[in-house]
């Protein structure tokens, strides 16, 4: 699977590094679901580090698109919750 | 990943294969995704450009501010000097307000310097993506029938479409950021324009809505601590009791001076006045 962060890289990740980023994303979103800034930060960034460090990097020069995309790792716990339910990052 | 993942990837999918539907023909939509990538990548230099300006700008309200400090310390002292120390206080109120907005343009410098390295940053992977685009874009032209071409440019098209919208996102928040920041920018110039005293003796008793602002902004106990502090410093070169005597004579002084003014202009306004009505009545 092909994973994005927003504003940084894309990563290749193993099916069994992808189902650890599923894991990962429960917290996350029970703390976007509580509106809690400092615990979404922390689960956020757990997440975003996890990808990067387990992840191959996609070469600046290979062309493709990715399966997922990950918010950048500056937003906010309103916005990520946005991302749920409003217009999101980017608009229609 | 439904949540927090989803959403955005489906968006920006959505939006590449907008872009991709523009053409039907294999030949025409590389060449038309090409155009728009090259389009894109000079909007984000101009992006860049942007934020540099930005941080510009700022650097140089914290030169300003810097000088708008020491300019009202050497107020502060000249006005304890001279006995005034309700200006005194003033002055140091001001100082520290403008002490408390230079530490905040420090870490607004600092987040904007960040935001520009990361556009830097996307700038380079997208034009890496367009060149790598423009070789594939001339081997697809080349090499493939009509239907797989079509299938191939999708696939790159994709690709590179899909950075595109990155960079644009990336670029859209560093926009709001400078906004936001520009915004604050704009208030401080205000208040500092305001808030430093080009004549002294410009500044009588009256508080304006800027005095009554900066009090409620600066921390009184700051205030009273730094203005205890530079009546010892003072009162240390001058000889204690003198520039105490000093100190209550020119309070005094003042004092009297911007109460009796107002009092006889308005005497004088009277005096003129009446006659006039004398005459008409």
């Amino acid at each position: 699977m092909i994973v994005r962060i927003s504003g940084e890289d894309q990563y290749r990740l193993s099916d069994a590094d992808s189902a650890r980023v599923n894991e990962l994303e429960q917290p996350v979103v029970a703390s976007v679901e509580a509106c809690d800034e400092a615990d979404f930060r922390a689960t956020y960034a757990e997440l975003l580090d996890y990808v990067r460090a387990n992840g191959e990097r996609v070469g600046d020069d290979e062309i493709e698109s990715s399966d997922v995309i990950l918010p950048p790792d500056d937003i906010t716990v309103a916005e990520a919750a946005g991302e749920f339910t409003g217009e999101g990052l980017i608009p229609d | 990943m439904a949540g927090l993942t989803g959403r955005m990837s489906t968006v920006v999918k959505a939006k590449v294969s907008k872009l991709l539907d523009r053409a039907e023909d294999p030949a025409e939509t590389l060449d038309y995704s090409y155009q728009k990538q090259v389009e894109s990548l000079q909007n984000v230099k101009k992006g860049i450009a942007d934020v540099v300006t930005a941080k510009k700008r700022l650097q140089m309200q914290e030169t300003s501010l810097q000088q708008a400090v020491v300019k009202l310390d050497t107020q502060a002292r000249q006005a304890l000097s001279a006995g005034q120390e309700d200006l005194a206080r003033q002055a140091l109120e001001r100082k520290n307000v403008a002490q408390t907005e230079l530490q905040g343009l420090d870490t607004q410098v600092t987040e904007l310097e960040a935001q520009q390295e990361k556009l830097s940053d996307s700038e380079q992977k997208l034009r890496a993506k367009i060149e790598a685009f423009r070789t594939k874009k001339e081997v697809i032209k080349a090499q493939y029938s009509a239907a797989e071409a079509q299938v191939r440019i999708s696939e790159a098209a994709t690709g590179v479409g899909e950075q595109m919208a990155d960079v644009g996102l990336a670029m859209q928040r560093a926009v709001d950021k400078t906004e936001n920041m520009r915004a604050r920018a704009d208030a401080v110039s205000e208040l500092e324009s305001a808030g430093t005293f080009d004549d002294l003796t410009a500044l009588g008793s009256g508080e304006d809505d800027i005095d009554r602002q900066l009090k409620s902004l600066s921390s009184q106990s700051e205030v009273d601590d730094e203005l205890a502090k530079l009546k010892g410093e003072i009162g240390v070169g001058g000889g204690g009791e003198q520039a105490q005597i000093g100190a209550q004579s020119g309070a005094r002084g003042a004092g009297s001076a911007g109460e009796g003014e107002p009092a006889s202009e308005a005497s004088a306004g009277e005096a003129q006045k009446a006659p006039a009505n004398g005459s008409e009545s």
